[in-house]
């Protein structure tokens, strides 16, 4: 069967999920994606930092600063094309009644992807403004950084996408956020440098693409982005692709008999 | 302007080894309502599917106000309508908000969505509803609104897939009402259906469906007149009593069906055979027309077929 691509009519469902969200906005918005790294921040940043002191020559508030925003957008595309996705997907059939009218599944998937990682590059630049408040991202290179939160946000929305494609209940996002994405969280650089994990668990890291966007937005922030630091970004472009395919033709499997 | 809705010819669809749809063949025409008749199972869904572009045909041909489903689908679904036999309206929108969402897809103007939205609110008479939340509303008043979300793109055929199943005998009634309407109106409908008084109100042709094949198409009344007779009188008691009905009626060569505790005879003018059948006073008689379940009865058989 030949790929079916979406169409600009993927832009419909995006609309259609904002109409519901405005009208629950405010629970949505103060929910984990932004709450949580926003309390890491306080705590870990300021708290945690009067003891560790400096790290690689920056406050400790500023060494977790990237990782922050670029957490927080990955947990908001997370969540919103796991839990969200498979709520439209699967209890609302919300899909099927789409697909009635002109758009395809396939502009379907597009637009609820595109709507994740909307969500996602929201949340992200939110916390990417309070970083700024703080005085956390001196340098003007920090302008930049949205768009390594939008190739982060599609991302995660494509993988989260795939993984609601694939669950059989809400449990099976209960793995992949403990499995996957926390890891993630963990281990890519947000809380301490790479170099103090061992050498092996540098290795798998550096396979991980929330390496890749915390480093390059550290650099960003501190104003002296080398094409070393930049480039590792462009790793994050062909995982996305294969996720939105994969999403793309399981969601069809899924659905569609 | 052609007068055939859709054409099916040969029309199949497997699942795995399940054969759901059977090749079967049927034409719809433009302006009536043709009713596809049949158990749960039958695949009247599926076929259904098939016509809305939703589910792939594994063999036979389709073809759809012109325009080969295949093909053409989007095309297809542009001047369809479907109501769903799965509710799935979207719940935390009021119905004004279902109606102006999907006016979306179909690239209808905000300032005409909210034209056409207010009209059908007011034809599936939810007018006063429209700001209520969704699960305000009863199961007949959910219907209603899928009717009316089916219609926003104004379509030339309308898909109804079981649209009373569930529903109470008001809320059926003013369900059929507004598809009569419709009717008048000159749009095209397919829809299932295992209530065969359903499809006796609505349909001007029927196909009666049974494990993925067509046993029976056509008017229901020359259906009805051609396999079953005119009228049938039941008679409900033990077998003594059945065989001193056969025997009474004995001589006027009519055909009769036992089916566990009622005899069926059918007839083309009871009056004249009661009297002799009501010496026999049988708990239950009853003498009425030959009805659409009568039919489909003759021809799938009494038996349950899961
Ligand atoms: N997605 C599916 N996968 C496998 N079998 C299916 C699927 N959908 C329907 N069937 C089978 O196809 C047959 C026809 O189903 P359906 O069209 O839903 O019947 P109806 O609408 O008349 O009740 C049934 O035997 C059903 O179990
Ligand atoms: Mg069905």
């Amino acid at each position: 069967m030949p790929h079916r691509w979406p169409t600009r009519r993927a832009v419909r469902v995006w609309e259609r999920n904002l109409t519901v969200f405005r009208k629950y906005s405010l629970p949505s918005l103060i929910g984990p994606s932004i709450g949580e790294p926003l309390l890491y921040l306080l705590g870990l940043g300021f708290g945690l930092g009067t003891l560790v002191g400096t790290v690689g020559g920056l406050r400790y508030v500023e060494f977790v600063a990237p990782g922050m925003v670029m957490s927080s957008t990955m947990f908001a595309a997370a969540y919103e094309c796991t839990y969200g996705a498979y709520v439209r997907m699967i209890h609302q059939r919300t899909y099927e009644a789409i697909i009635t009218t002109p758009l395809s599944l396939e502009d379907v998937v597009a637009g609820d992807i595109l709507w994740g990682a909307s969500k996602g590059a929201f949340n992200g630049t939110v916390m990417l403004a309070v970083v700024g408040l703080f005085g956390l991202a001196p340098s003007p290179w920090t302008l930049a950084v949205p768009v390594i939160i939008a190739l982060l946000a599609v991302l995660f929305a494509c993988l989260s996408q795939v993984v609601a494609a694939l669950a059989k209940s809400f449990e099976f996002f209960n793995y992949y956020l403990t499995l996957v994405i926390t890891p993630m969280f963990l281990f890519c650089g947000v809380f301490f440098p790479l170099e103090s994990l061992p050498r092996w668990a540098q290795g798998l890291a550096r396979f991980l693409p929330l390496t890749y966007a915390v480093e390059a937005t550290r650099a960003l922030m501190r104003g002296r982005p080398s094409a070393q630091a930049l480039l590792p970004i462009l790793w994050l472009v062909p995982p996305t692709i294969v996720a939105f395919l994969l999403a793309a033709r399981l969601v069809r499997r899924r659905l569609i008999h | 302007m052609p007068s055939v809705a859709i054409s099916a010819s040969r029309l199949t669809k497997r699942f795995g080894d399940r054969v759901a749809v059977d090749g079967v063949d049927f034409d719809v025409e433009v302006g009536e309502c043709f009713g596809l008749l049949g158990p749960n199972g039958a695949g009247k869904t599926t076929t259904v599917r098939m016509i809305h572009a939703f589910t792939p045909i594994t063999a036979g041909d389709l073809v759809v106000l012109g325009l080969r489903v295949d093909d053409e689908p989007v095309a297809v679904k542009r001047r369809l309508g479907v109501v769903p036999q799965e509710e799935n309206l979207d719940p935390d929108l009021t119905p004004w908000e279902n109606l102006m969402v999907f006016a979306r897809y179909f690239d209808i103007p905000r300032a005409e969505a909210r034209r056409r939205a207010a009209d059908l609110l007011e034809f599936v008479g939810l007018t006063s509803r429209a700001a209520s939340p969704l699960d305000e509303l009863s199961g007949g008043m959910k219907r209603r609104l899928l009717i009316a979300r089916a219609l926003l793109n104004q379509p030339e055929l309308l898909i109804l897939d079981e649209p009373t199943t569930g529903l109470d005998p008001q809320a059926r009634h003013l369900v059929w009402q507004r598809l009569r309407a419709l009717k008048a109106q000159g749009v095209t409908q397919v829809l299932t259906t295992h209530y065969m008084d359903e499809a006796a109100q609505l349909c001007d042709r029927v196909a009666l469906m049974d494990a993925g094949r067509i046993l029976r198409q056509g008017r229901p009344a020359d259906l009805i007149r051609a396999e079953v007779g005119e009228e049938v009188i039941e008679i409900r008691g033990d077998e003594a009593l059945h065989r001193a009905a056969v025997a009474a009626l004995d001589g006027k060569s009519l055909r009769w069906e036992r089916a566990g505790d009622t005899l069926y005879c059918y007839c083309a003018d009871g009056r004249e055979l009661l009297p002799a059948l009501s010496t026999l006073k049988p708990a239950h008689l009853l003498h009425r027309p030959a009805s659409l379940e009568d039919l489909f009865l003759k021809v799938a058989g009494r038996s349950l077929q899961e």
